[in-house]
């Protein structure tokens, strides 16, 4: 167990590695460079300044030189500052993770509040009309673009009805920053992400107590005499939670990297809309950084996944 | 006699003949679709524009006629490019076994544990420049819908990959791959004459499975206008569009996505028609 952890560990390691590694060398390919920009904003700047800058930064060395020099820094903690917020990147990441967070966790609560019954729903007459139902709906919902979904959803309550505000987290005039009035911003990003998730979780829910349907402790439980209830619950959906696990381990990463489109939509100032932001925006330092933390979160996500499962499963062995 | 199982992959099949019939037929059926009339922004639906115009005077009708050319022309040679990269490496990884199947899973691992998105946004916004295409092959229509392809097929190779590398080891043990090992078959010949063609079905479905969310990725990109670029209509920069004016012109945000819903929906419902169709199971 510990081994087969270790080597898990190490070879998330090495992807992120390989990552840092990609990523830094594809941000050298975006276009314009830190200084150019700093001489566009500034007149008083010139061309020898500009030399002189890039000298400072260390950009007139070759690109080699330069991964190693922001790995070193990296390794300290030193992060650097960001361009666009003209603020020390762990400052602005911090409350971006907490934003994202609450975002996503509570569209995940509410989606699998509603897939996890519409999925055993399903299961349980399979080929019923309740199953065909629970079908179209997981159809539309993976077909569904979530920037579409968002800007109806957006022109129904918002510009159409008046009712919800249409982006941001709270209102920046009169009464803003109340509870309600975050409810009021949470509820149009919150309600595009949990439809969108809704037809993926309530396929695997419906998969996976199929799967257990057919397996022979349900039908020793059968001939035992157990409650059709009992059986569902007791026997059924414990071991089909099992798979769902893996999912939401999958899951884990993305609370932490966002909902890149959903934010950008509603202007939720999350993780997600902080990498498209800084990407766009020619801000290296923390889209470097940005990038790095949403994929450690995504590899640790199925090294998580993979441990709950040993640990709920007594049949699974990892060497 | 069709059974009423197989109902929603028919009429997936039939949205799909008609998508293609109808932007295959944009430039006969439709206006211009980048004609600008700035007497006439936000027109309601009329004869001469059935479903309107936008905020510059354009048709929508056309627009989203020649969207859907681009959409999906971009989302067809990405699932082709993706599924061909996908079975060269799976075949391989396969075939050949020990170091080179470890190291091309790792790498597959790799690739699939990344922040997709994210990822494709750095792509997407790269200088073309600086990887020293020139000016005007960098502002060619061709250039600009290549460049999609080649992005997202970099990135959705990987369950190709493992569905190939699954199907050969299944396949390399069978006794006709060992007679025409036997008989001397190099194995290039032995991958695409002998295992190839068995693990062709599963790819189609897989094939027809991903250009779906290949569909959503590519309107999302251009969404966030890295994708396709106006004045040349998408999908995705419709609705962008569309954002920006959505306070005066609210409606205007219909028409792009339901059009990308009922294309993704439409290759959703054929895929797994036909998975079921092929699935030697049933």
């Amino acid at each position: 167990m510990t081994g087969w952890l270790t080597s898990r560990l190490l070879q998330s390691l090495a992807v992120l590695l390989v990552m840092s590694v990609a990523v830094h060398g594809l941000m050298a390919l975006m276009p314009g460079d830190p200084i150019d920009l700093m001489i566009a904003s500034d007149p008083h700047l010139n061309a020898a300044d500009a030399i002189r800058l890039k000298a400072l930064y260390g950009l007139d060395k070759p690109w080699g030189e330069r991964y190693l020099a922001w790995a070193g820094q990296v390794m300290r903690g030193e992060l650097g500052y960001s361009r666009l917020f003209a603020k020390p990147v762990l400052q602005i990441m911090g409350p971006a993770i907490a934003n994202s967070l609450t975002l996503m966790g509570t569209a995940l609560i509410l989606s699998l509040l509603a897939a996890l019954p519409l999925g055993i729903l399903a299961s349980r007459h399979q080929g019923g009309w309740a199953d065909h139902l629970v079908n179209a709906i997981s159809f539309a919902s993976v077909s569904l673009p979530t920037f579409w979904l968002g800007l109806m959803l957006m022109v129904l309550f918002s510009v159409k009805l008046g009712w919800l505000p249409a982006g941001g987290m709270q209102s920046l005039t009169g009464d803003g920053g109340g509870v309600l009035d975050s409810l009021r911003h949470m509820a149009l990003p919150v309600a595009t992400l949990a439809i969108a998730g809704i037809g993926q979780y309530a396929r695997h829910t419906r998969a996976a107590m199929l799967n257990e349907a057919a397996q022979d402790y349900i039908r020793t439980a059968k001939a035992k005499g157990c409650t059709p209830r009992r059986l569902v619950w007791r026997h059924q959906f414990r071991n089909a939670l099992l798979p769902l696990v893996t999912l939401l381990g999958l899951e884990f990463g993305n609370l932490f990297s966002g909902a890149l489109i959903t934010e950008t939509v509603f202007g939720w100032p999350g993780m997600g809309k902080l990498i498209a932001d800084s990407v766009m925006g020619n801000d290296f330092n923390l889209a470097l950084t940005a990038l790095m933390l949403a994929t450690a979160m995504t590899l640790l996500g199925s090294v998580l996944a993979d441990l709950t499962m040993a640990r709920l499963d007594p049949r699974i062995k990892y060497r | 006699m069709i059974k009423p199982r197989d109902l929603p992959a028919l009429v997936g099949a039939v949205l799909l003949v008609f998508l293609a019939f109808a932007t295959l037929s944009a430039p006969w059926l439709a206006a211009d679709p980048e004609a600008m009339n700035l007497a006439a922004i936000h027109a309601a639906p009329s004869l001469s524009h059935p479903l309107g115009t936008d905020e510059l005077g354009r048709d929508v009708a056309a627009r989203l006629l020649n969207g859907g050319r681009v959409s999906l022309a971009v989302a067809l040679s990405t699932a082709l490019l993706a599924a061909i990269l996908g079975t060269a490496i799976g075949l391989v990884a396969g075939y050949r076994g020990g170091w080179v199947d470890a190291a091309l899973m790792r790498m597959t691992d790799g690739v699939m544990a990344l922040p997709l998105l994210p990822l494709l946004i750095v792509l997407a916004a790269l200088d073309p420049a600086k990887l020293g295409i020139g000016d005007e092959a960098r502002s060619s229509e061709i250039f600009m819908v290549g460049r999609m392809v080649v992005i997202i097929a970099l990135v959705g190779w990987t369950g190709a990959a493992r569905l190939v590398r699954a199907q050969t080891l299944s396949v390399k043990t069978r006794d006709y791959v060992r007679a025409a090992t036997a008989l001397g078959a190099t194995p290039g010949r032995i991958m695409v004459r002998h295992i190839l063609p068995n693990v062709a079905s599963p790819m189609v479905v897989a094939a027809t499975l991903s250009v779906g969310n290949i569909i959503l990725v590519e309107s999302a990109l251009s969404f966030l206008g890295l994708g396709v670029q106006p004045p040349m209509a998408s999908w995705g920069n419709m609705l962008t569009g569309a954002m920006n004016v959505i306070w005066s012109a609210p409606d205007q945000a219909l028409w792009p996505g339901l059009a990308i819903f009922v294309t993704v929906l439409a290759f959703n419902l054929a895929g797994d028609g036909l998975q079921r169709a092929l699935d030697p199971r049933r």
